[in-house]
């Protein structure tokens, strides 16, 4: 099967591109940060670009795995919400020209929004909540509805929309990794919500899996059972500092802080937790990772 | 107070329902120990699916322990009635301005059953956005009060603690304490739904250790809490009653939870009769063997 990964040189769709090399199928991946010595035909280019649909064109991929959208950690404002909905629009835009069979999308599980009425286990048939408190999360909210959509507009597109929970491991990559990174981690005084996270190698079998299985339809991808952030941080190694959510809202962007909207607080003081049973039947998932080995391994990496 | 409490425990008649699996010589084992015999997957930091730490259970627990074995000196009947493993569903009257009936029946279930389990009740949903107090009562597996939280915890086959008057149901004032005021219908949809028997309870004395006289609701507003209760010596803190726990035999409705509602209130008010029933006679017993009880508060 030729895999074209959009977004590959992020460090689960390395994982990811050489797993799949590895499996026998022939990989092309597309994205603008470079990855030099990448073990298979990389363009490092836009996906919004013309010359990325050039590489549909050319290279006619059966399957293309979308890995290429950014979070608020990421990037700010409008540019964020411009790779996030121009980039799924073009690749699924592409997939339907240019005669791919499955398309997934992978999506984050921050998808449902944080609250203090939102329950835990999301399931998929639940809709986005509590985006007025995090407005700045819409833009990944409307493309996850919109890879939803390529469901009933393109039947003969195997459509797959995947809602990871946050990841960890060697690399460090991913939002919960970045937030633990660095000696002390900033906790909101008198909350403490369950966190929800794999071990990044379980996340690229996950992806494999679903490749393999041709999976169709919206799914939730989680593995071991949540934690609460404090024992995260604990387990991590790391020096929780307490502090109250004005302060904390104060601080953001200053004082080692990443530049965040103040909506990110709701997810440092509620939790959000799913419900991954039906990717876990359809697929026959199981995580070879718990969730004490996953902390174990980020640690390592980042002591 | 103590005198009453000493007429109690001499005067008391053989009860004729159940008390602790029959064996009343059997030592209650400690909050602790009992937490550790828990048939909960915690993890191997003490964590559960859910988030309940096997930590602050013990610490929490603990403090409940005292005040169930010494400052409220519980007496819980019926404890055979609850089922030792399997979903059901817990369901009784409220009263007493905060939920001490809750941590008390909480407690019950944990030291009289063999083996132990955690009622898990579903918190007032101010109580999640409050700091603090929202992460603790999570921590110790009291979850906001969500029809998705009952559901899951009863196809997890936990042990579900409701109170269907809700905080109508503590917000009831002192003369009114044996009342029940309308039960929603939401828990017998649930039960129907997952085939969950239900276990009526009832709780005496919550009230008698909280005399609420009056709610303020205007000042709890202030507080984003349903109502600040009030009682007549000023500070809000419970007071040494006695309060008694009695669970009843346990009732099973079929059905799928998409009936009508007239069929759905019936069977809640089956219930309803039941722990109004149990209600009655625990007030005469109560008021039996400590007939001044009523007139010295």
């Amino acid at each position: 099967v030729k895999v074209l990964v959009v977004g590959v040189s992020g460090a689960i769709a390395r994982k990811l591109a050489q797993r799949l090399l590895g499996a026998g199928h022939e990989v092309v991946g597309i994205d603008r940060r470079p990855w030099t010595k990448a073990p298979l035909a990389f363009y490092e280019l836009d996906v919004r670009k013309r010359a990325a649909e050039d590489v549909f064109r050319k290279t006619r991929p059966n399957v293309v795995v979308h890995m290429a959208t950014v979070s608020a950690l990421d990037l700010a404002g409008e540019e964020r919400h411009a790779i996030n909905l121009g980039g799924t629009r073009a690749v699924f835009e592409y997939s339907q020209e240019y005669g791919v069979q499955h398309c997934v999308f992978v999506g984050r599980h921050t998808f449902y929004g944080a609250g203090p009425d939102s329950p835990l286990f999301h399931r998929e048939d639940e809709p986005p909540q509590e985006l007025n408190r995090f407005p700045e999360l819409a833009d990944l909210v409307a493309a996850d509805l919109f890879a939803a959509t390529a469901l009933w507009r393109s039947p003969e597109l195997t459509t797959t929309v995947l809602r990871l929970c946050y990841t960890l491991g060697p690399s460090g990559a991913g939002t919960l990794a970045r937030f633990l990174r660095g000696r002390r981690v900033p906790l909101v005084l008198g909350f403490d919500p369950l966190f929800q996270f794999m071990h990044e190698d379980d996340v690229v079998v996950g992806l494999a899996l679903t490749i393999e299985r041709r999976l169709r339809g919206v799914f939730n991808v989680a593995g071991p059972q949540p934690l609460p952030l404090s024992n995260i941080v604990r387990e991590a190694g790391r020096q929780p500092v307490r502090l109250p959510e004005f302060v904390m809202a104060g601080m953001l962007g200053r004082f080692g802080l990443p530049k965040l909207p103040v909506g990110a607080l709701t997810h440092l003081k509620y939790p959000v937790v799913i419900d991954a049973r039906s990717f876990a039947n359809a697929t026959g998932f199981v995580h070879a990772h718990d969730e004490i080995a996953a902390i174990r391994d980020f640690r390592r990496a980042f002591p | 107070m103590s005198g009453k409490k000493r007429s109690f425990a001499s005067d008391a008649p053989p009860s004729e329902t159940h008390e602790r699996g029959d064996e009343p010589d059997r030592p209650m084992p400690n909050a602790a120990e009992a937490i550790d015999r828990l048939e909960i997957p915690f993890n191997a930091l003490g964590v559960d699916p859910y988030g309940i730490s096997k930590a602050q259970l013990r610490l929490a627990l603990s403090v409940f322990e005292v005040f169930y074995r010494h400052y409220f000196s519980v007496r819980t009947r019926g404890i055979s009635h609850v089922p030792s493993r399997g979903r059901a569903m817990l369901v009784g009257n409220h009263s007493g301005g905060i939920a001490i009936d809750a941590a008390m029946v909480v407690v019950s279930c944990l030291l009289e059953m063999d083996p132990p389990r955690l009622a898990q009740g579903m918190a007032e949903k101010f109580i999640a956005r409050t700091p603090f107090f929202g992460a603790w009562t999570s921590r110790i597996g009291q979850l906001p009060g969500l029809p998705e939280h009952a559901e899951r915890l009863l196809e997890d086959e936990r042990l579900l603690l409701v109170f269907p008057e809700g905080a109508r149901g503590t917000a009831k004032l002192f003369r009114e304490r044996y009342s029940l005021v309308d039960f929603g219908t939401g828990f017998m949809r649930l039960a129907l739904k997952t085939g969950t028997p239900i276990v009526p309870f009832t709780v005496l004395g919550g009230a008698e250790a909280f005399p609420t006289i009056a709610n303020a609701f205007r000042l709890g507003r202030i507080f984003g809490i349903p109502y600040f209760p009030i009682v007549a010596y000023g500070v809000p803190l419970p007071i040494p009653a006695r309060i008694e726990i009695e669970y009843g035999p346990a009732m099973l409705f079929s059905g799928t939870g998409n009936e009508d509602d007239d069929i759905v209130s019936a069977h809640v008010g089956k219930v309803k009769g039941a722990i109004a029933e149990m209600l009655g006679a625990a007030v005469a017993r109560r008021r039996g063997y400590a007939p001044d009880s009523d007139a010295s508060r």
